[in-house]
């Protein structure tokens, strides 16, 4: 246990720097651009804001939460505490909401989308992959520039295109929102249904972009792994196909969860785009208000979430990484 | 290195990937040497004109009246104003105004016409009819007017002197106008978007534009990769340590975080499409870093850099000499990656309301930027989204194929 113990909180460390290094770019990158932060805010809400109370009350705060008469370091702790108290202040362009309430009705939409996709699209397409490699032949031939095609088309164009053919030609699906804009969210059976319909769509175009990605790796981590000197060894000795083909996958595995820690970035890029073209109420739409808006304190504050969430979620697949690596459970050993 | 290139040129991935980058580059460069239109003049009044060959009706007028005896020419007239579901909701109007469904053959023309326009009348109320559907037999009423007529159209023109109608010819069914000989045709093979501007021709513009981002951010990103991870690779120590660290913090975190916030701060007015292609490469250099360093690490203690090292040979020497040119290969494909990447973050920015400025050139970001706010795909107006989709999906895949080619070659594990 000790190995692991060391692993883990050799993990747990890295996560709390990331964070610590996040929390400080989220703070200096405005501050660093030419000019007085507290002034470019303030002369960018003249320009999209028609509510002078919400400009007056917003200059106000963030004087007292940018603080610029004080020094760098002590405008930093302000920063911190208020974040940590779940305070980000208030949203410029949905005043009198603050952003600490905008984020939180749209981050479970971003979560409960984004999670499972990415989950069901990563197993789907190592399936494939691995199918790809085993089976050879057509399926493999017609497979490969397939995948390599479809994760040509960035997120936002599959959504797109499933958008107008499931939305708007066939009209099976809704092409706007998280649920129908005659409900209000409560737990009827009706709503539940709504939210399931509008659902399917964001759902399959992320499954499928991740697909795409994911089956060309994995395929070509199984044939390096089927070219091995051990399978060849397995072979003579005799061992049977179906056991040669679990240890060959396990191998090939291993590289594919850590490819998905190091695409997750990417990948949750790419779906913050595809809620904005779905319309869809989470994150992704929530930085095209606040862009749109000129809304300072709204983007940063979800730029943070979605960093925090990636960060959160890499931790999370390292620590599995952890229990299925043979090596470190041999460096457990020792 | 020709062995090499002829390798690679006999990589079947290589040669598809480079035949269709190559094209796409040839028409970036050639387009605007045959076509000189301004990319962003507005010359549609009205949003959304579709694909098509667009013929100034006065000019065609006025043009040389050619008689063409076409036999179909009347059907085809019909077909035009009245399809099948024109048919149908015909039929249904007068059913439900009470005719015996026996009367009504809807393949006739002549017959169904003549029901309709006796017993058509705006003020029946149908029971069950909804405002859009008195509108739509309004409307459908008023196009069929004078179908059947084999009269010709005349022209009328006013008097400067009564302020009357005088007819100053006709223009008879059967005449008609040689294309060529019409002064003014405009050929909008895409149509128009939401601004009334030429899709093509922006599409055109837009692709150099984003493939210039591309370029440069990639250059940006692999020339800061390749430096550092050169410099943390060979010279290894308290350097490398430092240089890993910051390559492992942002490898979690998400570039594209760094991207959106720079963007944003930057404000409107000063993000061209040159700055966000720098924005872009400053944030994206990670992967480069990693893999070069990996390779210098690998490449340091060969026997033949230990032998220049040993010769007396600079630092700086031996990198170019004894390094370098085994990575390469490494480095040329990050550099192709990072230009697919590169376009990919510049449209991905632009949805999110962060691109470039929209009033000096057209991306394909901001194109895709457009079409979406104006609902071109929700409205069904395909020339103003699909071509855009297409083209950044070809660059990419084109590129991952090149990538794919290269890959395999210089990998003999990976080749089928």
């Amino acid at each position: 246990m000790k190995g692991y113990r060391r692993y883990f909180a050799n993990k747990l460390i890295w996560f709390f720097i990331t964070l610590v290094v996040a929390f400080i770019l989220n703070f200096t990158l405005p501050r660093l651009m030419p000019g007085d932060p507290v002034a470019a805010i303030v002369s960018r809400m003249a320009q999209g804001m028609s509510n002078a109370t919400g400009v007056q009350a917003i200059y106000e705060q963030y004087t007292e939460l940018f603080g610029i008469n004080r020094p760098i370091h002590e405008q930093f702790f302000i920063y911190v505490s208020n974040a940590l108290r779940g305070d980000f202040g208030y949203s410029i362009s949905q005043y009198p909401r603050t952003v600490a309430d905008v984020i939180r009705s749209s981050i479970f939409w971003t979560i409960g989308l984004q999670l499972p996709a990415i989950i069901v699209g990563w197993i789907l397409g190592n399936a494939l992959g691995a199918l790809a490699a085993y089976r050879r032949g057509t399926f493999d031939r017609v497979l490969l520039p397939a995948s390599l095609f479809v994760s040509s088309i960035p997120a936002f164009g599959m959504a797109v295109i499933l958008l107008v053919i499931f939305g708007v030609s066939l009209q099976w699906l809704p092409t706007s929102g998280g649920y129908g804009y005659d409900l209000i969210p409560n737990l009827s059976w009706n709503f539940i249904w709504s939210v399931i319909v509008h659902y399917q769509l964001p759902f399959w175009t992320l499954v499928l972009i991740t697909i795409g990605g994911q089956a060309i790796g994995m395929r070509s981590m199984s044939i390096y792994e089927l070219n091995a000197d051990y399978v060849k060894y397995s072979r003579f000795m005799g061992i049977k196909d179906n056991q040669i083909v679990r240890y060959v996958f396990r191998n090939a595995m291993l590289p594919q969860i850590t490819g998905l820690a190091l695409a997750l970035g990417t990948m949750v890029f790419g779906a913050v785009v595809a809620e904005v073209v779905f319309s869809y109420p989470g994150l992704g739409s929530t930085i095209l208000t606040a862009s749109l808006g000129q809304d300072y304190p709204l983007l940063s504050a979800t730029t943070l979430i979605i960093s925090i969430m990636v960060l959160v979620a890499n931790f999370s697949i390292e620590i599995i990484y952890g229990f299925l690596d043979p090596r470190i459970k041999a460096a457990q050993a020792d | 290195m020709k062995h090499t290139l002829r390798q690679v040129f006999r990589s079947g991935k290589f040669v598809t990937g480079f035949i269709i980058f190559s094209a796409i580059l040839l028409t970036v460069i050639f387009y605007p040497m045959i076509i000189r239109d301004d990319p962003l003049q507005i010359i549609g009044q009205g949003t959304f004109f579709p694909p098509g060959i667009y013929v100034n009706i006065a000019d065609s007028m006025s043009s040389t009246r050619y008689i063409l005896n076409l036999d179909d020419a009347a059907a085809k007239r019909i077909a035009s104003k009245l399809n099948d579901a024109d048919r149908e909701a015909i039929r249904e109007w007068l059913v439900g105004a009470g005719i015996p469904e026996g009367d009504i053959d809807i393949a006739n023309t002549e017959s169904l016409l003549g029901l309709w326009v006796s017993n058509y009348d705006t003020t029946v109320r149908i029971p069950g009819m909804t405002n859009a559907d008195r509108n739509y037999y309004i409307r459908l009423n008023r196009s069929l007017d004078g179908l059947l007529s084999e009269e010709g159209v005349t022209i009328a023109a006013t008097n400067p002197d009564t302020n009357a109608l005088e007819a100053t010819g006709t223009v008879e069914l059967t005449e008609y106008a040689n294309i060529r000989e019409v002064a003014n045709v405009r050929i909008l093979p895409l149509g128009t978007d939401n601004f009334g501007r030429d899709v093509l021709t922006q599409l055109v513009t837009a692709t150099g534009v984003s493939l210039r981002i591309g370029f440069v951010a990639g250059l940006i990103a692999t020339l800061i990769g390749l430096v550092l991870g050169l410099v943390s690779g060979y010279i290894g120590g308290v350097v490398d340590d430092v240089i890993l660290f910051i390559t492992n913090l942002f490898t979690v975190i998400p570039g594209f975080i760094l991207l959106v916030l720079i963007s944003f701060s930057i404000g409107q007015e000063q993000r061209g499409a040159f700055v966000i292609a720098v924005v872009i490469g400053l944030t994206s250099w990670v992967w480069t870093t990693r893999a070069v360093r990996a390779q210098v690490i690998s490449l340091r203690n060969r026997d033949h850099v230990n032998l220049s090292k040993l010769s007396g040979h600079s630092i700086a020497h031996i990198i170019i000499r004894d390094v370098l040119p085994y990575i390469a290969s490494y480095v040329i494909m990050a550099f192709i990656l990072q230009i697919s990447s590169a376009i990919l973050a510049e449209a991905a920015l632009s949805i999110l309301g962060l691109g470039p400025r929209t009033t000096d050139v057209p991306t394909l970001g901001l194109m895709m930027n457009w079409a979406l706010i104006y609902q071109a795909h929700i409205l069904g107006k395909w020339w103003a989204y699909l071509p855009i989709i297409l083209v950044i999906a070809l660059i990419a895949f084109s590129l991952n194929l090149m990538n794919t080619g290269l890959d395999q070659v210089f990998n003999p594990a990976l080749r089928d």
